[in-house]
């Protein structure tokens, strides 16, 4: 710790080291001293910036010390910020500032509603002028995001539909024992996947999965000036990287809802083995005859729907991500905030659209 | 020059996969002097830094900073070293969710106990040593140029008044002026702050205007140590080229005339 004598009424003798470290001590013994009082930093075994910056700061003479340490105080005092104070900016202050803020948000809503409109045309034009010229389409880049998006998701898909499966053969069994109805959980089971949960819940995890990846590649992409680049080349980076991510999805979401439905329907039919002893053949007889194709199709007929949506929402927030990291973890987390809420209001609106169809 | 080593790399080797970067590597950095690091792109100069301040952990060899072992030293003993040394990246590497003044005052937020006012002013006084406008502490590092940023990075590093400063390129895309600004700049700090500073550069003009030492990294090795005026009498081809090349002319004619 510094220590500091007062050796004569105008002079206060500082000692050992007079660091940020002693900060505090030094700046309690300062101010005790006389207004006038000189410092003689003599005595000082070390002195670093803040130090320096102290002594400076309280305006007063400085006697003694090496030459070292008077050339950091002269080069401290040289460098001292002008006493003018640059205002710092408020936020929140006046009383308008939460009605401008009600009318920023509902701005900036409406401008990114706006955006999304216009990226969803973009692509559809440069979609429409690729199928006119197919050749044009990177099927390299295809194949590598369909393995990406689709094989590598099937374990987790295919073991979400096999607990889904067993869950609800589990609650409907003991549920339809009590009227003695145990025959028709193959029925529970078969509409209720095959019609809505094995794709809805397959998109949802897909979006957690695929968007956010779009987002981040695409969005690192941006940080480093790659889309700039591609510009510059005359490279299109909605051909070269929206196009094949989104077809991929297109291509791979139905399968993948498939596969939820098989799953699905071996998990319940496993479950219902155990649990109420029907046999796989009498699961069987009672799927056929009671379950048409259509509940499948009904379900798969969204998947490319909900595959556009994902594919679509993850590669624009990928393309909007800015200079900075913290944009991009922004807009990775909006990503799949926005498609999977998306993902959810396109299924709600697919069966009040059926409902009316009567399908 | 004083005796005093404050850095002392030995044996060091440096592998990743088949391709040997560093092997046997050894260097001696003396107190109070800047000594400049130059080597052929690829020859491992970064790799030496980032050993050096702990970032990697070298394939073999010892290296003592200010003491300390850095590679068998604790964690704490470690983080006690590193709070007395100063790291400017090439780019800053400033944080970029805090503004310059809460980037500068980082570490010693993190390490010191300091008031906030304290350290607000102790920031400022740190953006204005290394010539930033007062007005530049507000701003998010995403709003200023690569001069500015390198500064910033600086500011930082100076921020707990370090014994070592560790520059990765400090004039890399600079413009000349700002780069000859940078060097006057460090020149003027090294005298004040006493520092010792471990300089890795391309830049002739800067190590011809900074350096009291050239070590030369050549096949992965220190190949030789000097001043910029023994350099140029080094019988080897790469060091030849590089101190006697037509770049270094220039370099060296104005600073020699």
């Amino acid at each position: 710790m510094a220590e500091t004598t007062t050796l004569a009424k105008s002079t206060l003798a500082l000692s050992g080291p007079v660091t940020l470290a002693t900060l505090g001590a030094v700046r309690a013994r300062l101010d005790k001293a006389a207004a006038d009082a000189a410092v003689d930093v003599s005595a000082v075994t070390r002195l670093d910036t803040a130090g320096a910056w102290l002594l400076s700061a309280t305006g007063r003479r400085v006697e003694g010390g090496d030459e070292a340490q008077r050339l950091l105080i002269r080069t401290v005092g040289d460098a001292m910020p002008s006493a003018v104070k640059v205002e710092p900016r408020g936020l929140g202050q006046r009383a308008g500032d939460v009605l401008a803020g009600v009318g920023m948000a509902v701005g900036g809503f409406l401008a990114a509603t706006a955006q999304s409109l216009g990226f969803l045309g973009v692509v559809m034009a440069r979609l429409a002028a690729t199928l006119a010229r197919p050749r044009r389409l990177r099927l390299t880049a295809l194949v590598h995001h369909m393995q990406d998006v689709g094989l590598n998701a099937v374990p987790i898909v295919a073991l979400m539909g096999f607990l889904i499966g067993v869950v609800l053969a589990f609650q409907g069994a003991a549920q339809l024992r009590q009227f003695g109805a145990e025959v028709f959980v193959v029925d529970l089971i078969a509409v209720s996947i095959l019609r809505e949960l094995g794709i809805l819940l397959t998109a949802i995890i897909v979006a957690g999965r695929s968007a956010s990846a779009f987002t981040a590649a695409i969005g690192s992409m941006k940080m480093r000036e790659e889309i700039d680049a591609m510009r510059v080349l005359g490279l299109d980076p909605i051909e070269l990287l929206v196009l094949p991510r989104l077809l991929a999805l297109v291509i791979m979401l139905p399968i993948l809802g498939m596969v939820a439905n098989l799953s699905g329907l071996f998990g319940g039919g496993l479950m219902a083995w155990i649990e109420l002893g029907i046999s796989p053949s009498q699961f069987r007889t009672q799927l056929l005859a009671d379950v048409d194709a259509a509940q499948a199709l009904v379900g798969l007929s969204k998947a490319p729907v909900f595959a556009a949506i994902i594919a679509l929402v993850g590669c624009q927030q990928g393309l909007l991500v800015e200079g900075d990291a913290e944009s991009l973890g922004m807009r990775t987390s909006r990503a799949v905030v926005i498609a999977i809420f998306l993902v959810i209001v396109v299924d709600a609106l697919f069966s009040v659209f059926f409902a009316v169809w009567g399908v | 020059m004083q005796a005093e080593t404050v850095i002392e790399v030995r044996g060091l080797t440096n592998r990743f996969g088949a391709n040997v970067v560093h092997e046997d590597l050894s260097l001696d950095v003396m107190r109070g002097e800047v000594l400049g690091v130059v080597g052929a792109s690829g020859s491992g100069k970064s790799v030496l830094l980032r050993s050096i301040v702990g970032l990697m952990t070298p394939s073999a060899g010892q290296i003592t900073m200010l003491g300390t072992d850095v590679l068998g030293a604790s964690a704490a003993d470690r983080a006690a070293a590193s709070v007395r040394t100063g790291v400017m990246f090439q780019d800053g590497a400033l944080f970029s969710a805090l503004t310059v003044r809460e980037n500068v005052a980082a570490p010693m937020r993190e390490r010191l106990g300091v008031d906030a006012k304290t350290r607000a002013s102790l920031a400022d006084l740190r953006i204005s040593m290394v010539g930033l406008p007062p007005e530049a502490g507000d701003l998010f590092p995403a709003a200023l140029s690569g001069g500015m940023r390198k500064r910033a990075g600086l500011a930082r590093a100076l921020s707990l008044d370090p014994e070592i400063l560790f520059l990765d390129e400090p004039t890399a895309g600079l413009d000349p002026i700002s780069a000859s600004a940078f060097d006057t700049l460090l020149n003027s700090l090294r005298k004040a702050l006493g520092l010792t500073v471990f300089l890795v550069t391309h830049d002739l003009d800067t190590l011809q205007a900074t350096c009291d030492r050239v070590a030369v990294l050549a096949r992965r090795r220190v190949l030789v140590t000097g001043t910029m005026a023994q350099m140029r009498a080094v019988d080897d081809p790469w060091v030849q080229s590089y101190f006697n090349g037509p770049r270094a002319h220039v370099a060296l004619d104005v600073a020699g005339g």
